[in-house]
């Protein structure tokens, strides 16, 4: 009875205010939070309900993957240790860890005192250099994939392997310099002339005093170096396609889908099980990852 | 003149500081020339060979060169499509990742929650994504087209239509937009309130505060958006491969030979058939020409965003 006669009350109230420009302005407001609000849940429709569907698919049983239906009967979950067990899958696991591993600590050892010269010391031909990096950041990979091929295929004997991929990496990644670099010309010169004061060499510095600092640089580059090594599928696929044994997750999960031609559900929970580690990954480092993306474009 | 009076002791302090400086470089120096500088100067040399990787290379002047620029089938399809993806694909994302980061910085409520959502797809491994979207758009079974035909839309073959494959492709990249929305977000958040203000106060309204306050300040974070978007757009490659041989319905596996661009050459772009001409046909010649031509094509653009800077050098470098 109560809400009744309030409502009641309060309706009438209302229409009669229209009129005041503060009511107005909170209407105006009001309708810009619908506005904004129901466009942003279009927008997350858009990008949550692919993970959803795939997730739906890959729990279904083999004949419903096979029709057009939505929702699954039962829930397979034993779809995922059918897809741990197909033959190599754990061996892409452990490619996938050894590249992207090792891959990003070569990186970063190589980029820190290459991106700390590039950052600090003065000396003719600096300019040159960062252009130099730059452009063999924006060179497409596969402007000198072929010799590069050849080198390692058939003077080295080494394709077959995900080496050809790993070695360089040692040797300074331009896209990772040039980020770390970014970041070290933040850190304050004065930390750098009190460490020279107190007498540590630029090796002592580097170590003492730049690292500490440029952890959330260093942190950011590692993260992208992962993710690259991981989502790679040029790389492998020109040095490791004839060989199974050291696929990577990437590579492997396309020759999924001719395996179980048919079944979606397995090829979706593969798909899943790929995604995965990066989307854990994320979340754990997700403000060094998003301090990196902002680096690369509004720093500098 | 000069160098014969600076003192000796002042020399080897130089001296040293030039070691010290090659001794941090050194890593990049190495791979710079052995991974960047001589397979550069090697492709230019195999362009002027015939080489199928089992014979020694024999030289035969332009022959490659005239081959693939005049009459090679696939060259004209491949730089199309690449030229298309770079014109189409990069200004949807440019005008979509602007129209999320400013959407994103009107959010009130959920904020957290919204930001995360529009951002994981970016994460997504680009092999993982394709696969993904090649099942949501497979046109018997897809969810896409039976949520169409539920609303009593036909749906089209999405990747399986020469006419769709593009657009589809151009999708899956806006799925992925977190980077640009990261960015452009940034930016948004970087525009003074002050100035907003100001500009309601001349009674400006919605569009007026974009077009003269918003835009001119975040210009140089589009033309960076821009710039960075052909140059990855130019190396497009795993989305397109993935997705038309998976669509294609062919088996895959180890010593099988699919030619990229399923359907009808529609996906086909150059780096695809770099690797085609280069590792399934063995024309090395003929592949270093079209890495050579990817080459020249991306260095205009790199030589064009130095000029510009587009925030990527400080201005006091």
């Amino acid at each position: 009875m109560t809400t009744t006669t309030l409502t009641a009350r309060r309706t009438p109230a209302r229409t009669g205010t229209t009129g005041d420009p503060a009511a107005r302005a909170r209407r105006k407001r009001l309708l810009h939070w619908i506005a904004v609000h129901s466009l942003a849940l279009a927008a997350a429709l858009f990008f949550v309900l692919p993970f959803v569907f795939v997730f739906l698919t890959s729990v279904m049983n083999d004949d419903q993957a096979m029709s057009g239906e939505l929702w699954p009967h039962e829930w397979n979950w034993s779809n995922y240790v059918t897809v741990f067990k197909t033959p190599g899958f754990l061996d892409w696991w452990k490619n996938s860890l050894l590249y992207a591993g090792l891959g990003t600590l070569f990186t970063v050892c190589s980029a820190i005192p290459v991106s700390y010269a590039l950052a600090r010391f003065r000396f003719r031909g600096r300019r040159t250099a960062m252009l130099l990096v730059i452009s063999t950041m924006m060179l497409p990979p596969q402007v000198i994939v072929i010799p590069m091929y050849l080198v390692w295929a058939q003077q080295l004997h080494l394709s077959g392997s995900l080496w050809p991929l790993i070695i360089p990496m040692a040797f300074g990644d331009a896209y990772s310099i040039f980020l770390l670099r970014q970041f070290m010309l933040t850190i304050p010169q004065e930390y750098i002339e009190s460490s020279k004061v107190d007498g540590c060499g630029e090796v002592r510095t580097l170590l003492k005093v730049i690292i500490p600092m440029a952890k959330p640089g260093i942190a950011a580059i590692a993260l992208f170096q992962f993710f690259y090594c991981w989502n790679d599928y040029f790389g492998p696929q020109i040095y490791a396609a004839q060989n199974p044994a050291a696929w990577t997750l990437s590579y492997g999960l396309e020759s999924f889908k001719s395996a179980h031609s048919v079944n979606w559900n397995l090829t979706m929970a593969a798909t899943l099980l790929v995604m995965a580690p990066v989307i854990i990954v994320f979340f754990f480092a997700q403000k060094a990852f998003v301090e990196g993306v902002t680096l690369t474009g509004v720093k500098g | 003149m000069a160098t014969t009076t600076i003192a000796p002791a002042l020399r080897r302090k130089h001296r040293r500081a030039r070691l010290r400086t090659l001794g941090f470089l050194s890593p990049w120096l190495i791979g710079f020339s052995v991974f960047f500088g001589y397979p550069l100067i090697a492709t230019v040399y195999f362009s002027f060979m015939h080489y199928n990787q089992i014979q020694e290379p024999s030289f035969v002047g332009l022959r490659n060169w005239k081959y693939v620029l005049t009459q090679m089938p696939l060259f004209g399809p491949a730089l199309w499509n690449t030229l298309w993806l770079v014109v189409v694909m990069v200004a949807l994302r440019v005008v979509f990742g602007l129209g999320i980061g400013l959407l994103i910085t009107k959010i009130k409520s959920g904020a957290g929650f919204f930001r995360t959502a529009f951002y994981l797809p970016y994460l997504a491994p680009p092999v993982a994504a394709t696969v993904a979207f090649v099942f949501l758009l497979n046109p018997g079974t897809g969810p896409v087209n039976e949520i169409l035909g539920a609303i009593g839309i036909d749906g089209p073959s999405w990747f399986n239509d020469p006419n769709w494959a593009k657009p589809s492709l151009v999708m899956l990249s806006l799925w992925g937009i977190g980077d640009l929305m990261v960015i452009f977000m940034a930016a948004l958040l970087d525009v003074p309130k002050e100035q907003y203000e100001a500009a309601e106060l001349d009674g400006a309204g919605a569009w007026g505060k974009f077009r003269y306050v918003t835009w001119p300040s975040i210009t140089p974070i589009v033309l960076f958006a821009v710039v960075t978007g052909v140059v990855q757009t130019m190396q497009y490659y795993t989305q397109a491969l993935v997705a038309g041989k998976l669509a294609s319905g062919v088996t895959i596996g180890p010593g099988s030979v699919i030619q990229p661009g399923y359907p009808d050459h529609s996906t086909l772009t150059v780096p695809q058939l770099v690797y085609s001409i280069g590792f399934q046909n063995f024309n090395t010649g003929a592949a270093c020409v079209l890495s050579l031509v990817l080459f020249v094509i991306a260095m205009a653009v790199t030589t064009l965003l130095m000029r510009k800077r587009a925030g990527l050098l400080p201005a006091e470098d």
